[in-house]
């Protein structure tokens, strides 16, 4: 599967109503940290059917981030049954990232 | 079982990395880069770079990093994503072990770079990413219409400054001397943006939620300022823990090598910011990726004959 961009529309039933663990990242286009981790995020997206990976664009669903109370992107989640079990700030290598799940 | 044994593994795909690269395949030596990450290292969080020559318009550090690597492989230099773990280098074929794997090389060009330093005061490290920031061009945007302190008085630091002024409602600039070590072309516009405030003489001694506490170094005088984020700009430290006890490394921890990139190993180069040297530009770390090749052809030679 490849990554899901998600809206606060989406967020509800794509993510905390998810049936799939979710890997959630909040990212910009302007941040470079957060362009170095996204082919990372695409691989793992291919290559893992057993979760999900969602991306929340932190300009364009500005609710979402202020809601999750992101003040540092990337923020990585990783969300089961609607609640956060992980969350890490920083781009970060695939095992690292694999490694919260 | 045959091991692959490259001519060169560069340790960093940054631009002292990829330049190492691009010269050895260039000279047709089999070369591999190891990357924990993307190309273009400490370069790809910089949104605008101004002084890499070439680029009237500039160009965003992440493209550029992408673009060196492009220009790497087009001559055949490969790159494997993998965090390196340990690396044996006192031997004629020396090896990395990673997360993928054991890799062997003849020759090993250490171009692992810095990252930010620390202040190392109480709460720092538990407010890191919440209310502490070490890259005002990530983080920078949350705090809209907010007040932030900026820390250091270098390059890094006043360009900090001068981006969160476009964002924040507040900016102080706190420095441990009396006037900035940043370079001219900054100071007319820093003296020209009211929202920055200057702290002369002064370091943080704490970070609280909400605050950060001050201490004047000439009279001694404590202060608080009440601030929602803290972004530190005092630096970098570089990245030499693979390295520790195998080469030798300056007074501030950077690898010892001149200009030729030689470390006190045979076979073994250190390119870039991790190089003991005067000025870390990306210019300065693609010249030490081009010598170290140079070093190496020269060694190559020596062990084949």
């Amino acid at each position: 599967m490849s990554v899901l961009h998600i809206t606060k529309e989406t967020f509800e039933n794509e993510v905390l109503k998810s049936d799939k663990p979710v890997l959630l990242d909040f990212w910009a286009s302007w941040c470079g940290p957060c362009r170095m981790v996204g082919p990372v995020l695409d691989e793992i997206a291919e290559e893992r059917e057993d979760i999900k990976v969602c991306k929340v664009n932190v300009d364009d669903e500005p609710e979402l981030a202020a809601a999750y109370q992101i003040s540092s992107i990337p923020t990585l989640m990783v969300v089961k049954d609607g609640k956060i079990v992980n969350q890490s700030l920083g781009a970060k290598p695939k095992a690292q990232i694999l490694a919260m799940l | 079982m045959n091991k692959k044994v490259y001519d060169m593994l560069i340790i960093g795909g940054g631009p002292g990395g990829y330049t190492a690269a691009l010269y050895a395949a260039r000279a047709g030596l089999s070369v591999a880069v190891l990357e924990k990450l993307a190309p273009g290292g400490q370069m790809a969080e910089t949104p605008q770079i101004d002084n890499y020559p070439g680029f009237p318009d500039g160009i965003d550090g992440f493209t550029l990093g992408q673009q060196m690597k492009e220009s790497a492989q087009r001559f055949g230099a490969e790159t494997v994503f993998t965090q390196v773990t340990g690396l044996s280098l006192d031997q004629e074929v020396k090896s990395a072990q990673t997360d993928d794997g054991v890799f062997y090389g003849k020759t090993v060009v250490v171009a692992t770079g810095a990252g930010p330093r620390q202040l190392n005061v109480p709460g720092e490290q538990a407010q890191i990413g919440r209310g502490v920031h070490y890259c005002a061009a990530c983080d920078g945007m949350f705090y809209r219409n907010k007040t932030v302190v900026v820390v250091g008085g270098g390059n890094t630091a006043v360009a900090d400054a001068l981006l969160l002024s476009r964002v924040a409602k507040k900016v102080y600039l706190v420095h441990r001397r009396d006037s900035l070590k940043a370079s001219k072309v900054y100071h007319r516009t820093l003296e020209q943006t009211e929202n920055i405030e200057f702290i002369w003489n002064s370091q943080v001694t704490e970070i609280q939620p909400g605050k950060v506490l001050l201490k004047n170094l000439q009279t001694s005088n404590a202060q608080e300022i009440s601030v929602d984020g803290v972004f530190v700009a005092i630096g970098r430290t570089p990245a030499t823990w693979l390295v520790k006890g195998l080469l030798e490394l300056d007074e501030q921890g950077y690898i010892l090598a001149d200009e030729s990139t030689a470390t006190n190993l045979p076979g073994v180069y250190a390119v870039g910011d991790v190089r003991s040297k005067q000025l870390r530009q990306i210019v300065t770390a693609v010249a030490d990726g081009a010598a170290s090749v140079h070093q190496a052809e020269e060694y190559l030679t020596g062990i084949a004959g």
